[in-house]
């Protein structure tokens, strides 16, 4: 008589449908997993740790490391934390406050390009992988002529931001998001009536609402699962309630949902930033904040009280007065929050990170046991995971 | 004092357990004995409506007493508010009760917090570390814990 063996295997730690370093031990019963357990950790590079040394300022490009997709949406999290800590929230000027929202906008998008086309390709399409990056490079591009680098923003800065667009770049960013919903028209006329992407993605790895919220899943995955709930609408910041958008939500639960989710939300975000690109009017970007913000060159050549400033805050920071606080952003990926506890010194007492993609991740077992080998892969892009976020 | 709603009614329902109230920027914290972390977070979710645990961890307040100070940060999703809970933890018995029972979520927020923080959690499914291996020693966010290494002098001046 023929008997039957568990099997268990290993998927990964390197594995081309993670971003990263993960270890998955998968035990199979034939094809069917009946048991899933994420192993992670190999990239932990300590930032909480590295930041309780530094001081305010020089832990923002430590956040941009951490979901390297979305650099900007990290930092913006961070910055508004600190604001907060601060008590300089109401003090952010509406030219900074717009060109932040341009910029998380943008990053949503790059994110969502990057989940699309390796989501793609993870389970077969091979064109709507090149198509992704050929549109992401032009938000590479912005990224480049705004910060300097094309990874590695640091382009926010506690109080505003570091630098005023460059000349040209809001015609420049305006007319790729008009040309962007046709783009996104290419990918699901690809995809969405195609018959292999229905029968991969539909009903594979469902998570019921309440499920959902229990296990922590925040962002399009809970939103496809058919929960309302957005921070940008909800708990608005950086003047988001001023724009008009919607928050999609489906039903159904599963892969499909989750990818039709994101499809609404990348056009959602074309619209966000055309708006705000009506919006932008000249002004300060910097708030009036002598003691946090470093103030304009002339000031410090010219003036003893500017060179002061600029001095105490490049030598030793600013001091939060003692307390917690915690600040949340609606990531690409999910909510992103930040845990930041002052002792009254130029240094973060401690620093927590809330990544979506770790709390994201322990959903995963619970997703794809009961379901065939093929479909964790499917699951895993769906996620859209970034284990730099995750192990941080 | 407080505004918030949740605030009147722990104190009501759990008034011998609620040690401090502090807002701070509009968020409202409430430190608790930890004895009675389960029961009230199960009051939070099932009465108050907290039904997202969105981060919990630990800090290290080295040199005062008791040492450790473990945080939930709690919000309603239909509400949409925000609820901090905080509970003291003493360095001879660092140990607190698992919340997971309550939130799912927090299996592997507790493992985190155990791995780096070496805070324990009684009855928790599966307390292994997450992100340092198996044979790691010392717990790295603890404040004791040099920055550059377990073999290294304590942390004297600039890292970068």
């Amino acid at each position: 008589m023929a008997t039957t063996e568990i099997m268990t295997v290993n998927m990964g730690p390197q594995h081309p449908s993670t971003h990263g370093v993960l270890r998955l031990l998968l035990e199979l019963d034939g094809e069917r997993v009946v048991k899933a357990t994420p192993h992670i950790g190999f990239l932990h590079r300590g930032v909480e740790k590295l930041s309780e040394h530094r001081n305010y300022h020089q832990v923002i490009p430590l956040t941009d490391r951490l979901d390297y997709l979305a650099p900007m949406s990290n930092n913006l999290g961070y910055v508004l934390a600190v604001e907060k800590l601060l008590g300089l929230t109401d003090a952010i000027p509406e030219r900074a406050k717009t060109i932040r929202v341009i910029m998380a906008e943008l990053t949503r998008l790059k994110s969502h390009l990057v989940w699309l086309a390796c989501h793609g390709l993870d389970i077969g399409a091979m064109t709507v992988f090149i198509y992704c990056f050929r549109e992401r490079e032009n938000i590479m591009g912005f990224y480049e002529k705004i910060s300097g680098a094309r990874m590695t923003s640091n382009y926010f800065r506690v109080g505003g931001l570091s630098a005023d667009l460059p000349e040209g770049l809001d015609k420049e960013i305006r007319a790729f998001v008009e040309a962007m919903p046709g783009h996104i028209d290419t990918y699901e006329g690809l995809l969405t009536g195609n018959k292999i992407w229905q029968k991969r993605t539909q009903k594979v790895g469902v998570i019921s609402a309440e499920d959902a919220i229990d296990i922590g899943l925040t962002g399009p995955a809970l939103r496809a699962s058919g929960v309302d709930w957005d921070l940008r609408r909800d708990n608005p910041y950086s003047g988001y309630e001023n724009y008009d958008f919607v928050v999609p939500t489906h039903e159904d639960c599963d892969t499909w949902a989750r990818y039709q989710v994101r499809l609404v939300e990348m056009r959602e975000s074309c619209k966000i930033i055309t708006q705000a690109l009506d919006r932008l009017q000249p002004g300060p970007i910097l708030a009036d904040a002598p003691k946090v913000c470093l103030p304009p060159k002339q000031k410090v050549v010219n003036t003893i009280e500017g060179l002061i400033h600029h001095f105490k805050i490049v030598t030793e920071g600013f001091k939060p007065a003692a307390g917690d606080i915690y600040q949340e952003v609606e990531a690409p990926k999910g909510v992103l929050g930040y845990y930041l506890v002052s002792d009254g010194s130029p240094k973060p007492y401690r620093m927590k990170i809330r990544p979506p993609s770790f709390v994201n991740l322990q959903a995963l077992p619970q997703m794809v046991e009961g379901s065939l080998l093929a479909d964790v892969v499917a699951v895993i892009g769906t996620l859209d995971i970034v284990l730099g976020e995750i192990d941080r | 004092m407080s505004e918030h709603v949740a605030v009147g009614k722990l104190k009501e329902k759990f008034s011998g357990s609620v040690l401090d109230v502090v807002e701070f920027r509009g968020d409202t914290s409430v430190t608790v004995k930890k004895e009675d972390i389960v029961a009230i977070g199960s009051f939070l979710k099932k009465e108050l409506g907290f039904n997202l645990l969105c981060d919990l961890c630990g800090v290290d307040y080295l040199g005062k007493a008791p040492r450790f100070m473990v945080v939930y940060n709690l919000f309603n999703v239909s509400t949409k508010q925000y609820l901090r809970i905080k509970v003291p933890v003493e360095e001879s018995d660092p140990v607190v009760e698992t919340v997971s029972g309550v939130w799912a979520t927090a299996n592997w927020h507790e493992r985190e917090c155990w791995d780096l923080m070496g805070i324990s959690f009684r009855n928790h499914p599966d307390l292994r570390r997450i992100l340092m291996t198996d044979d790691y020693e010392g717990h790295p966010l603890r404040k004791d814990y040099p920055v550059q290494g377990p073999d290294r002098q304590p942390y004297q001046g600039r890292v970068s």
